[in-house]
């Protein structure tokens, strides 16, 4: 597939329409998502920001297919989303590797149907790729937890989906890695040229990586504004539009930006 | 790492020959003529072995155990993952599960001998009942317990039914369905000890029944004690080292 140009305005990848969501227990209700309507195009990448707890992890797992919303539905490429899909890969913040494979194991995980030269071949591009040479036969439990984190987004890209969710992937990790592990994310990116929806609640994170940032409200959740972010990566962390535009979003949740 | 070995093999190994030298001198200052001393059980046990006999009544005990626990955890994974997967399978059965497990398995040596008479089917049966409910529990338990993201991701990844229970539900429960395993082996060497003193007319806890039974010999009832303490013994190491394996070691983190 040849690589869309930034320009060239791009199809729509994921519809988002009239999303509602809540959770009824036999003594309560909660809502947690109020009316979402959201367009992400293909290649895109967004960032959806909101506080601890607004549901905006709800959000991403109904898009991905886990959850059905109470109202409204998500399409993607045009048709509705029913359930999970190989070519739409999650990724999951409690760091979803499977502990009893080796990083090999984890990475070639969804690529059963292959031929067994095939497999070897891709899960060696991916190893490489996310910089984990060497450790192929480790397990999960003797790796660090960026090294963890690496498998889970070698072994997404592995099966080669559109899109990828990715729900706080970097909460975890110390400040340190989680900078390095989002320009390898970006370097990823480019090579790859994926739809991603990333789920974040830090402000920093989501004007380093998005095209655009969609600001979620307190629950329920709704959507407050959509941010665009017209920086050119690699992005500047000291330039006065980067500046400007992460205190925009300070504002917007209503933080002064002191402390 | 030679002092940590010294603290595991020599430190254990002292506290042995100090609990024999005990043994003996309680023998010699009561002046039993009953109970025997660490020296006759050793000739004892000499002589069961020079007569065949402590090797093939190991094997028998060893047999039925094998059968026993084999057939247990061929029924009762497959028993345990049904219950931890499908909600209303636990529902329906959990409340039999719960009633039966109380009823120890000696409880159940008549049962066993109007079934299937005093023969090896008899001592396998207990086996088998007595280790089947905590490899079901267990199993059951570990398939509930597995981490929604694990079959999330399995999901993701195109799997659903029996290929998602053995390429994720599975892997991920089976430290605990170890453990269960572990548990299952320890009480099935127990319940045959029982089973032979009443069901069957060889094996260790025949051995134990008959040399009481056929003069007394106290020293040949210790040294089969001693022979089905060992052999315990080395059954619980060896599925330890089973707990060891690299591709489930992950889930044993706090013992290691």
């Amino acid at each position: 597939m040849i690589p869309a140009e930034k320009t060239v305005p791009r199809r729509t990848k994921v519809e988002i329409r009239g999303l509602h969501m809540t959770f009824r227990t036999d003594e309560s209700e909660v809502r947690v998502l109020e009316d979402i309507d959201l367009d992400v195009r293909e290649g895109e990448f967004v960032c959806i920001l909101g506080p601890s707890g607004c549901g905006k992890s709800t959000l991403l797992n109904i898009v991905a297919g886990f959850l059905p919303p109470t109202a409204g539905g998500v399409r993607i490429d045009g048709s509705v989303v029913r359930g999970p899909d190989p070519r739409r890969i999650f990724v999951f913040q409690e760091r979803g590797v499977f502990p009893w494979l080796t990083v090999e194991g984890n990475i070639g995980f969804g690529l059963g149907a292959m031929s067994r030269e095939e497999r070897e071949r891709r899960v060696a591009h991916y190893v490489a790729l996310v910089g984990l040479d060497g450790f192929e036969n480790a397990y999960p439990h003797e790796l660090s937890g960026g090294m963890k984190q690496r498998v889970e987004v070698a072994r997404a890209l592995a099966v080669n989906p559109d899109v990828l969710y990715l729900d706080e992937p970097f909460g975890a990790l110390d400040s340190i890695t989680r900078l390095v592990m989002r320009s390898e994310l970006l370097r990823i990116w480019h090579a790859e040229r994926k739809t991603i929806l990333f789920v974040t609640h830090d402000i920093e994170e989501s004007v380093q990586l998005a095209d655009r940032v969609v600001v979620m409200s307190a629950r329920p959740a709704r959507i407050r504004r959509i941010v665009d972010i017209d920086l050119a990566h690699p992005r500047d962390l000291s330039s006065r539009r980067y500046l400007e535009l992460r205190d925009g979003i300070f504002e917007e949740i209503g933080l002064a930006h002191r402390i | 790492m030679s002092s940590r070995r010294g603290e595991t093999v020599l430190l254990p190994l002292g506290a042995g020959a100090l609990l024999i030298l005990a043994w003996h001198l309680a023998v010699r200052w009561t002046g039993t003529s009953v109970f025997p001393s660490p020296l006759s059980v050793g000739r004892g046990i000499v002589d069961l072995a020079r007569k065949g006999t402590l090797g093939r009544y190991s094997w028998d005990s060893l047999r039925r155990v094998a059968w026993g626990y084999g057939l247990a955890l061929t029924l009762g994974i497959p028993i345990g993952a049904l219950l931890g997967w499908r909600a209303g399978a636990a529902r329906a059965v959990n409340p039999v599960i719960q009633f039966l497990r109380p009823i120890s398995p000696l409880a159940w040596i008549p049962v066993a001998i109007v079934l299937f008479g005093v023969k090896d089917a008899a001592a396998i049966f207990l086996i088998f009942l007595a280790s089947l409910f905590p490899i079901v529990v267990a199993t059951a338990n570990g398939v509930r317990g597995v981490p929604s993201m694990y079959s999330n991701a399995g999901r993701n990844f195109g799997l659903s039914g029996y290929r998602l229970l053995s390429r994720v539900v599975l892997p991920a429960a089976l430290p605990e369905i170890l453990t269960g395993l572990r548990i299952a082996l320890g009480v099935a060497w127990i319940v045959v000890v029982a089973a032979e003193m009443i069901a069957v007319d060889s094996g260790l806890g025949y051995l134990v029944i008959d040399s009481r039974n056929a003069g007394k010999r106290y020293d040949l009832v210790v040294a089969a004690m001693l022979t089905i303490g060992i052999i315990g013994l080395l059954l619980n190491s060896l599925v330890q080292r089973v707990s060891r394996l690299r591709a489930v070691r992950w889930g044993f983190r706090e013992e290691s």
